[in-house]
């Protein structure tokens, strides 16, 4: 309950948070602290520098942006969850938004905190895939835009520099249908055993795997398999190819891959249907 | 009704808000950690992180440079501080083995928590990071968890000194039992798992102790159950008078048996506290308590029943093997034997053969946990009673309704005497309110129709024995102390009341109960009856909270003690009115005169017994009785619980969808706050069912080792409870009360498990092992598919 001493700044902008990361070798951000804190809590994780961003508050909106909806990434699950643009344009946002953690986490946790920290059991990477969304971050040479694919680096390990920070996620408008996020949970707390996301694309579907591998996953077999014609049923017969869930208390990497299928089936079915 | 309204009259069976409440909901609620003392210094314990290791060395120097720490002392520097081992106060049989358990370990750490030093600093956070530096050299040692395994041949010895990790064999049979299983038609035999579970109690342990060495006074502040057992432990454990000790428990948030316990951080602080001179604090981290506060259950369980092929059922046969963990807890020995008296349930049976091993494993001591013996016994005869039933081919209903016990009161095979009961109306109930008729019907029609989810309707009838217990019984069966308790009324001068109480409440709406019955019997405004608990130096002595006793024998000893009130007010008002007492007519502590206007209160009597001016001739000054209660038998609560769920075939979820209990625990005094224990005791029995189990690995740690893992229900995992009672007033006490307090809990895991091996049963399963994790079933329907 009580973590090992760490020192401890507010930014003041996003390029002083940027400016703070650079001022010491094991800085970490500090967003709605639903993932650091816990560790930090059990001293599984110890810091030396906590830079606490969870004041910039011109980081949290959801706004039109072209084609785009663009999300700031200080923007709180609760927000999304209620976000009218989202719920029209984007809908797989806010749905799968309300379904983390309980109300007193979604009015915490953050989205940018959940891409920044890629555990593949949480649920925003996996629809952010998807979606392929697109991520904007700020260093010290300035603003970059990148898939968030490419910013999956392994278990809880994103591609960011040390001392990157996200700023913005840019989604693309799909319209009110043609979606589904299917996730099974121990207890509706917890994180996904395993999750699957579907987004209606070009004739068959983006499909991502929540918890099936180090980080969240495409289900190319799935994609390909409806690409060449495969009703859904069949299609998501090859969610599991290529995954390597873990196994721990709550199923097995083999129950893992049944539940994918499973969730994958029915994730298509209501996302085709 | 407002707890405001001052009119006098009927209080009891009410449902008066709890006066408890404001205090919680507004923060104003004084817990151990919420306490300071002057000087006061805090403790962390360095605890083993092996399972199983020998202690080479142990070096606190490194410690005690660290910023802000006052001392630090090893297990062996403290070994002489101990005048006694941690007690057990239930040695089950004359030969139980009970080692030598220390606050700190000396030789060996024997489960991953155990603890090995303890560092003291000016904070807690220094505490704790001061005891991370204390240097501990470790040979580790197997581990051995499952207490079958323990028992093997060749398993790791858990205490050296013995020749096996047995530490009892505790057996009850009756002398027809062989005959009636060899001779009988249908014999069922089943094996079931009682998992270890976690109980969480919402506010972790914590202590506060000082010592004054001029007077050579201790005081503990402890968040304990049981305060007065815990005086009376601790001075034998350090070896100094009971009476310089004062033990008190504040308020305390939660228990379920966890802090029925004498455990190491409350003897090591009042020792630290005399070595240092300062006060001593030390509050559990959630994560500690997992390892270092008593579990429950963790048992294997066979059980044969014997039967006619007519359903009638005629014997019970159980063979139990218990994991003690690492040392002998409080009451941790005997808490399977507190249900292996009604492993026979609510059925009329004529042979019974029960036999227990308590074995030592490498992991954290088991101890009572709500419900203690029961939940498991339960859980035992109502899932092979289903198994009986798809034996025969008959309805559960059906099976049940032949066997149950009808007339009362009925000595059971076990040799025990349930005073009362009404199973066939609480199962009539219960069926009604489910419409058990119209869910068979869906059933079937799902089942036709190859639904996705298939419905499961689960039952359990039970009887338990709680409200401990008869004094006598407790001693025949090497229970180191009495069942009584105690309860003092002290009426005040001006009309007001002072009540103590020896049972010692920690979430269970004391206060509003007892006031109601001190308001009911003596015609006290209810906001002027004062109660008060948990403090050694100001009360008469007590025996605690724990196994659903505080209505059922405080509050029946409370009842007593306004008799004794009402009767002395009798004599000073007749004296006062100069009449007969037997001309007085008395209700609500109101007395009249019949035929005249003539009337007073206990509350005038309470005056004048005070001045003393005009009192009967040789009449004790003073309006004050206590009343010492030893419960002639147990209580007896029982009832019907249904579940009805539904259970996804292709992902193995289970969602809850209707429950219903109806329950027979007499009469009633608050109908809220039992409705609050029957809900509470139903989600642990629910979270037993479906959702929780500490699990260790191969090396013996604890791998749910925090609320992540270790999976407590939420109100989002629930449903609405539907509640009913019936009653059948206990007739061995003259409130007609019995316990609730742990019936939730012991009916509830075999009806929601039940329900998951009825929706299943069309596919060959028979079993799910709790709690029933969608792998679990899915596993079960894979192999029940294949058979």
């Amino acid at each position: 309950m009580i973590p090992a001493r760490f020192d401890y700044e507010v930014a003041e902008s996003a390029d002083h948070a940027v400016e703070l990361l650079g001022s010491g070798p094991d800085a970490k951000l500090l967003a709605g602290g639903h993932s650091l804190l816990p560790l930090m809590r059990l001293r599984l994780a110890r810091p030396e520098l906590l830079v606490d961003v969870g004041r910039l508050g011109d980081l949290s909106y959801v706004r039109e942006d072209g084609d785009a909806i663009a999300i700031g990434a200080l923007t709180r699950y609760h927000d999304l969850e209620r976000s009218e643009l989202l719920r029209a344009e984007a809908p797989i946002v806010a749905h799968a938004a309300g379904t983390v953690g309980d109300p007193q986490v979604r009015h915490r946790g953050t989205i940018g905190g959940s891409v920044a920290h890629c555990d593949p059991a949480s649920d925003a990477p996996t629809v952010l895939l998807a979606l392929d969304a697109e991520l904007v971050v700020r260093g010290p040479g300035g603003e970059r835009r990148l898939p968030v694919a490419e910013s999956f680096g392994g278990f809880l390990a994103t591609t960011l520099d040390p001392q990157e920070l996200l700023t913005e996620i840019r989604v693309p408008k799909t319209g009110a249908d043609g979606w589904a996020y299917e996730k099974l949970t121990r207890r509706a707390q917890d994180w996904a055993t395993v999750a699957v996301a579907a987004v209606r694309a070009n004739g068959g579907a983006r499909v991502a795997l929540t918890n099936m591998g180090p980080t969240a996953l495409r289900a190319g077999g799935v994609e390909e398999a409806l690409a060449s014609g495969s009703d859904p049923a069949a299609a998501a017969e090859r969610a599991a190819d290529g995954t390597s869930p873990p196994s721990d208390h709550n199923a097995s990497a083999e129950f893992r891959q049944h539940l994918a299928r499973v969730l994958t089936r029915r994730a298509l079915e209501k996302a085709l249907g | 009704m407002a707890v405001t309204e001052e009119k006098a009259g009927a209080w009891i069976g009410k449902p008066v808000a709890r006066k408890e409440d404001a205090k919680l909901l507004t923060g104003q609620s004084r817990y151990v950690d919420d306490l300071t003392l002057p000087g006061m210094v805090f403790a962390a314990v360095v605890r083993s992180p092996f399972a199983h290791a020998r202690i080479k060395r142990v070096d606190v120097a490194p410690a005690l440079e660290s910023e802000g720490v006052v001392a630090a002392f090893t297990g062996a520097d403290l070994a002489e501080d101990w005048a006694a081992t941690l007690p057990c106060v239930w040695l089950v049989t004359e030969d139980t083995k009970q080692p030598m358990h220390r606050p700190l370990a000396t030789d060996k750490a024997r489960y991953a928590g155990d603890g090995v030093a303890v560092v003291l600093a000016e904070t807690r956070a220094q505490a704790k990071d001061a005891a991370e530096l204390v240097e501990v050299d470790y040979e580790p040692l197997p581990a051995v968890i499952d207490p079958e395994e323990a028992l093997a041949e060749g398993a790791p010895l858990v205490h050296e000194e013995l020749e096996d990790n047995r530490s009892y064999t505790w057996a009850l049979k009756t002398d027809n039992a062989d005959d009636v299983f060899s001779s009988a038609p249908v014999v069922v035999k089943e094996r079931y798992r009682q998992q270890r579970l976690i109980p969480n109690a919402i506010e972790p342990r914590g202590v506060l102790a000082q010592y004054l060495p001029a007077q050579d006074e201790y005081t503990l502040w402890s968040a304990t159950q049981i305060p007065h057992i815990l005086r009376f432990w601790l001075a034998v454990t350090l070896g100094i008078p009971e009476a310089r000790l004062r033990v008190v428990a504040p308020d305390v948030g939660g228990g379920f048996g966890s802090k029925l316990n004498v455990y190491a951080e409350e003897a090591l602080a009042l020792v630290l506290a005399r070595r240092l001179g300062r006060p001593v604090k030390w509050t559990e981290e959630r994560s500690e308590g997992y390892l270092a506060t008593s579990h429950g259950r963790d048992q294997w369980q066979e059980i044969e029943l014997a039967a006619d092929e007519d359903g009638t059922l005629r014997g019970v046969r159980v063979r139990l093997t218990v994991g003690m963990g690492a040392y002998l807890q409080l009451v941790g020995a005997g808490t399977p034997i507190l249900g292996a008296w009604v492993y026979g349930g609510a059925y009329d049976i004529e042979a019974y053969d029960f036999e227990c091993v308590g074995v030592f494993t490498t992991a954290t001591p088991t101890d009572a946990y709500r419900g203690a013996g029961r939940p498991e016994a339960t859980y035992a005869i109502e899932r092979a009673m289903d198994a009986l039933a798809r034996r025969l081919d008959m309805d559960p209903v059906e099976l049940r309704r032949k066997n149950f016990i009808t007339e009362f009161p009925k000595t059971i095979a076990s040799g025990l005497e349930i005073d009362s009961g009404d199973f066939h109306g609480a199962l009539d109930r219960a069926l009604e309110l489910v419409d058990y008729e119209g869910l068979r019907r869906e059933q079937a029609e799902r089942r036709a129709a190859g639904d996705g989810k298939q419905l499961g309707i689960g039952l359990a009838t039970y009887t338990e024995m709680c409200g401990l217990a008869p004094s006598r019984i407790l001693g025949v069966l090497l229970y180191a102390a009495g069942g009584w308790d105690a309860a003092t009324i002290r009426c005040l001068p001006t009309g007001s009341v002072q009540v103590f109480i020896g049972t010692s409440p920690h979430g269970q709406g004391h206060v509003t109960t007892f006031s109601q019955i001190v308001a009911d019997r003596l015609g006290i405004p209810i906001e002027q009856v004062e109660v008060l608990h948990g403090d050694t130096s100001t009360m008469q002595l007590g025996l605690d909270t724990y196994g659903s006793r505080s209505l059922a024998v405080g509050g029946v000893a409370l009842y007593k003690a306004a008799d004794k009130i009402v009767e002395k007010s009798k004599a000073v008002v007749a004296h006062k009115l100069e009449v007969s007492p037997d001309d007085l007519q008395e209700e609500h502590g109101r007395f009249t005169v019949a035929g005249t206007d003539k009337a007073m209160t206990v509350q005038d009597a309470a005056l004048h017994a005070f001045t003393a001016h005009d009192l009967p001739d040789g009449m004790e000054p003073g309006l004050e009785a206590t009343f010492v209660y030893d419960p002639p038998n147990f209580s007896w609560p029982g009832g019907a619980h249904v579940a009805v769920l539904e259970v996804d075939t292709e992902t193995g979820e289970i969602e809850l969808r209707r429950y219903v209990a109806v329950d027979e625990i007499g009469n009633v005094v608050n109908p809220t706050i039992v409705d609050g224990q029957v809900h509470g005791g139903v989600a642990q029995g629910i979270g037993q069912a479906l959702f929780e189990e500490a699990i260790y690995d191969e090396e013996g740690n604890l791998t749910t080792g925090s609320m992540v893992s270790y999976l407590v229900p939420s109100a989002a995992e629930l449903i609405d409870l539907e509640l009913d009672r019936v009653s059948a007033p206990s007739p061995t006490n003259p409130m007609g009360v019995k316990g609730v307090g742990e019936t939730g809990a012991i009916a509830s895991p075999a009806a929601v498990i039940n329900a998951v091996v009825d929706a299943l049963a069309q596919f060959g399963v028979t079993d799910v092992e709790m709690p029933a994790k969608p792998e679990r079933v899915w596993r079960a329907l894979q192999e029940g598919g294949a058979r």
